[in-house]
């Protein structure tokens, strides 16, 4: 049974399409990769997975998007028990004005939790599990801000884990990071896979070989092709595919 | 946590959600009714006295009957005066700070004393106009002392409007203007202003706003109780339609039979605000749809 | 190809020009500053006698010297005996000018009143509980009396006192103490007010309301900035003053509560504007991690943006209490202008601004009560260089923390 599925799914921004026909599975603890290039619809089919796109006005919604085998835009789903299921880091470093520890044990206490050992225990854990630990230690209550970018997106990382997500969504997490931090983030990437289910986007091709199991190649707001990493980036079914792939475009 | 307690906690947010928004949304719909309420009872109580007579006629009787003609023209011949001496050179003012003035400090302290000279109190403007161009300057209480204090008052609206006009010019035109081989001044007549001064006749039209309903700094500079005949110099005393208002309201002859008269005054100059602001807010419209074609 | 030498002097007297009117702003407050204090600072050299006036007292008399304090309380008959005021054992009499008709006869005044001085020269000297206030023409030299000095008023005394009477004779008494705490009182009132609804309001518009919807309140709150402050006062006077007295069941309507609703509605687009304004700086890939996280809008609401925006919002504040410190006409027309000391918001207060406005036009130009209300224009000045440099710096430390 798929993690996540889509069954034909579009998007309209007013009178934009911007996704079209989308179906697609992706399988629990495996790690996909959506490329393509700029405004090809990567991010927006990933930010279908935790209603992001809800936010903006006029959006419009047609195909079923599964996690779990649960239609997640039906009526009975509540929006905010979904996204504690489905986590997200975003392209760019986005901490808190908060402490470190707050920025990690925010999503806990904004969904009421209020046991003060289960907190820590979980904040803690998840900045174990996010590699960032040994640095920040001695620091858990100075600004998050005083991290260096690559910290900064590795703490996004702590926080989306804290609140025990069982997919997480990464939307170009490397892309605003030096080569040293992005390869901590991609390492971290294969630790994560064991228990969580990745679903990421990348503008680097190198990366999403590195990092995925499945690659799903998007252009113009269509899925071209879908399939194991390896398959894609050495014998690709498509022509844009093995283009894009080989630089030839984008 | 137990399913059910994850229930009751979804419940709580969502109430809690609700409620507060409720409230901001009740709160919002208050500050506008607010405006009603206000823009309301003052047409409502004043419509029935504005007629032709009503601004064409000098006060009667104590200012009992009659109309305000002199204090619409008083404060027309005020309008003029302050904007006379403030337009050009706040105008100059904003094309100094945002096209010459290429020392950061300089633009900051420049900006400073603007924003200083504008969260002075009107009062302290009447003061100082007192001090400055009535007494020391000895113009007396005239057009000329009230307009200058006035017209102070009004730069710093002035200088930033104009700056943020031409700030929003695009850098491209300059440098294609410059690489044309014009000079600086050239660039600035010819391109940077035409472009921008739609925006520089919003902000005109905006201290014309602020200079008719102002009283405090004329109190001591220009305006006169009651005066029954219209100026001849700008050495001269005035009436003016704020001022007026205040006498009609608080210390008239016969404060309740005068009533009537301040319920008119208050709605002229309402009208006269409401109709500069619709110019303005029309205007900005126009004007960014005739730039958005080009 | 050079250009001609006149069009680059042209250039060059432009530039002249265009440097100059920059700098009218930094010259106006400067000369702002200056006039204020030239008008207002003679004041601490001032008697608090009335000029042209003298007290006498017996030569015998001990007390040499009054404060404008005790000489207010003397003529008021709050004092009756020299004891009180290191004096001997004696009743105080008191003496104006005009009672010298009751004592003596046109006769002995003489027609010209030539023989004043010797009058009271013996007056003075024959009674001695005598306090008299007199012209100073009729003191010669050959005066029997001892006139009494008094010290010149005081900075500390002019900002602690708490009376302020400055046409009182024969001395003045100019106390700022309660035009500083009505101001404050009113001030504070209107900023209860609207800061809460200002923020409910730059909330809502900032994140809540549909663009549409924002789309139209913005322009109305516009226009409520708009509407000049004597309409505010106006309207306060023919609406809101009746509709405390009655509710409160007073005997007058002009009260402080009066004057902090009018201006926390004159505060609110200011409050309003700027808050939404730095509302809207928060990042939306901040608010989105929020919202990732399961957060509901309203948790991200308060504890990610109010947080992230409240250097702006407190800017917000400081300004709107400026407007409201500043605010005269609206304040003069509805607060009753009782100049003492406020004990709660349903007595009449008044403020430093509506003090000017209200009395300036009485006062002689250079005299002490003009230059009491200069000095008055000038702490107001100073109240708002205050609030306008903290809110320059509170934003220029947004500006680095937002980098």
């Amino acid at each position: 049974m798929a993690k996540i599925e889509t069954v034909d799914a579009n998007l309209y921004y007013g009178d934009f399409h911007a996704l079209k026909n989308i179906s697609m599975k992706m399988e629990e603890n495996t790690v996909t990769a959506l490329i393509g290039p700029s405004g090809c619809g990567k991010s927006t089919y990933l930010r279908l997975f935790n209603r992001m796109n809800d936010l903006i006005d006029s959006t419009q919604i047609s195909g079923q998007i599964l996690v779990d085998s649960e239609d997640i835009y039906s009526k009975n789903i509540n929006v905010d028990e979904l996204r504690m299921k489905v986590g997200m880091v975003f392209q760019k470093p986005n901490p808190f004005p908060k402490s470190i520890f707050e920025n990690v044990a925010y999503g806990l206490r904004v969904n009421g939790e209020k046991n003060k050992t289960y907190i820590t225990d979980k904040v803690y854990e998840s900045l174990r599990q996010a590699a960032l630990w040994d640095e920040v230690s001695d620091k858990m209550n100075k600004s998050a801000f005083e991290l260096s970018g690559g910290q900064q997106q590795r703490l996004c990382i702590a926080r989306a884990l804290a609140i025990s997500p069982s997919v997480i969504l990464m939307d170009e997490p490397a892309s605003a990071l030096d080569p040293i931090s992005t390869a901590k983030i991609e390492e971290l990437i294969h630790e994560l896979k064991k228990q969580y289910t990745i679903v990421i986007v990348t503008h680097n091709m190198q990366q999403a070989s590195r990092v995925s199991d499945f690659t799903g190649f998007f252009y113009l707001g269509e899925l071209v092709e879908h399939g194991a990493t390896a398959k894609i980036f050495t014998q690709p079914n498509n022509k844009q595919t093995e283009n894009y792939i080989t630089g030839r475009f984008g | 946590m137990t399913l059910e307690r994850r229930k009751e906690l979804e419940r709580s947010k969502k109430r809690s959600e609700k409620i507060a928004f409720g409230t901001f949304r009740a709160m919002s719909l208050l500050v506008v009714g607010i405006l009603f309420v206000i823009l309301g009872f003052i047409i409502i109580k004043g419509i029935s006295v504005i007629s032709w007579d009503f601004i064409t006629k000098m006060p009667e009787d104590g200012m009992t009957k009659g109309g305000i003609y002199p204090a619409i023209i008083g404060t027309f011949c005020l309008i003029g005066g302050s904007m006379i001496f403030s337009f050009p050179i706040g105008v100059l003012s904003g094309i100094y700070i945002n096209e010459y003035a290429s020392n950061g400090l300089v633009v900051r302290f420049i900006r400073l004393m603007t924003n200083n000279l504008a969260g002075i109190p009107s009062i302290v403007f009447g003061l100082f106009g007192m001090s400055l161009f009535v007494n020391t300057l000895g113009f007396g209480d005239s057009i000329i002392a009230g307009s200058l204090t006035l017209g102070l008052m009004t730069l710093p609206i002035v200088i930033r409007t104009t700056e943020e006009a031409l700030k929003s010019v695009d850098n491209s035109f300059r440098q294609g203007s410059y690489a044309l081989g014009a000079t600086k001044l050239q660039t600035i007549r010819r391109v940077t202003l035409p472009i921008a001064y739609p925006n520089i006749i919003t902000g005109l039209i905006l201290s014309i706003g602020r200079v008719s309903g102002e009283t405090a700094p004329i109190l001591f500079t220009v305006a006169a109780y009651f005066l029954p005949k219209l100026p001849h110099s700008i050495f001269d005393q005035v009436m003016a339609l704020p001022y007026h208002l205040y006498v009609l309201a608080t210390s008239g002859t016969n404060i309740e039979e005068s009533r009537p008269m301040a319920y008119g005054t208050a709605l002229v100059l309402i009208m006269i605000v409401l109709f500069l602001n619709l110019i303005a807010n029309a205007l900005r419209k126009y004007f960014s749809k005739k730039v958005k074609m080009n | 190809m050079a250009k001609p030498f006149h069009k680059k002097l042209f250039e060059k007297i432009i530039e002249g020009i265009l440097t100059l009117s920059g700098s009218i702003t930094s010259l106006a407050v400067i000369l702002i500053v200056i006039f204020l204090f030239k008008e207002g600072l003679g004041l601490f050299n001032q008697s608090p006698i009335a000029k042209g006036f003298v007290l006498v007292v017996n030569k015998n008399n001990p007390v040499n010297t009054l404060d404008a304090k005790s000489i207010k309380n003397i003529f008021d008959h709050e004092i009756t005996n020299w004891k009180k005021v290191g004096g001997e054992r004696d009743t105080i009499i008191l003496f104006y000018l005009d009672d010298i008709n009751s004592i003596y006869t046109e006769e002995q005044i003489g027609q010209n009143l030539e023989n004043l001085p010797t009058l009271f020269s013996n007056l003075t000297d024959s009674i001695s509980g005598i306090i008299a206030f007199i012209p100073k023409t009729y003191i010669n030299s050959d005066f029997k009396g001892k006139v009494i000095t008094t010290d010149n008023i005081k900075v500390s005394k002019f900002l602690s006192g708490k009376e302020w009477f400055p046409t009182a004779e024969p001395a003045a008494q100019v106390g700022i103490l309660p035009l500083i705490l009505g101001t404050l009182w009113v001030s504070i009132g209107a900023i209860l007010l609207s800061l809460p609804l200002g923020l409910a309001v730059s909330i809502y518009l900032a994140e809540i309301a549909h663009p549409r919807v924002r789309n139209t309140f913005k322009p109305i709150i516009e226009l409520l900035a708009g509407i000049p402050s004597v309409v505010y006062g106006f309207f306060g006077l023919v609406v809101i003053v009746p509709l405390i007295q009655s509710v409160f069941n007073l005997p007058v309507g002009e009260t402080a509560l009066a004057g902090s609703i009018i201006l926390a509605i004159m505060a609110l687009p200011t409050i309003i504007t700027i808050a939404e304004d730095s509302i809207r700086t928060t990042p939306r890939s901040m608010k989105e991690a929020s919202l990732a996280l399961g957060a509901s809008r309203w948790q991200t609401i308060y504890k990610i943006v109010i947080p992230y925006s409240i250097s702006g919002i407190t800017a917000a504040a400081i300004l709107g209490i400026g407007r409201a410190i500043g605010e005269t006409m609206a304040v003069l027309m509805v607060t009753g202008n009782a100049a003492s000391i406020p004990h709660s918001f349903l007595e009449p207060v008044r403020t430093i601004p509506a003090t000017i406005a209200a009395e300036l036009g009485e006062s002689s130009q250079g005299g002490m009560h003009y230059q009491a209300l200069f000095i008055l224009g000038s702490i107001l000045f100073v109240i708002t260089l205050i609030v306008n440099l903290t809110v320059e710096y509170i934003s220029s430390k947004q500006k680095l923390a937002k980098r």
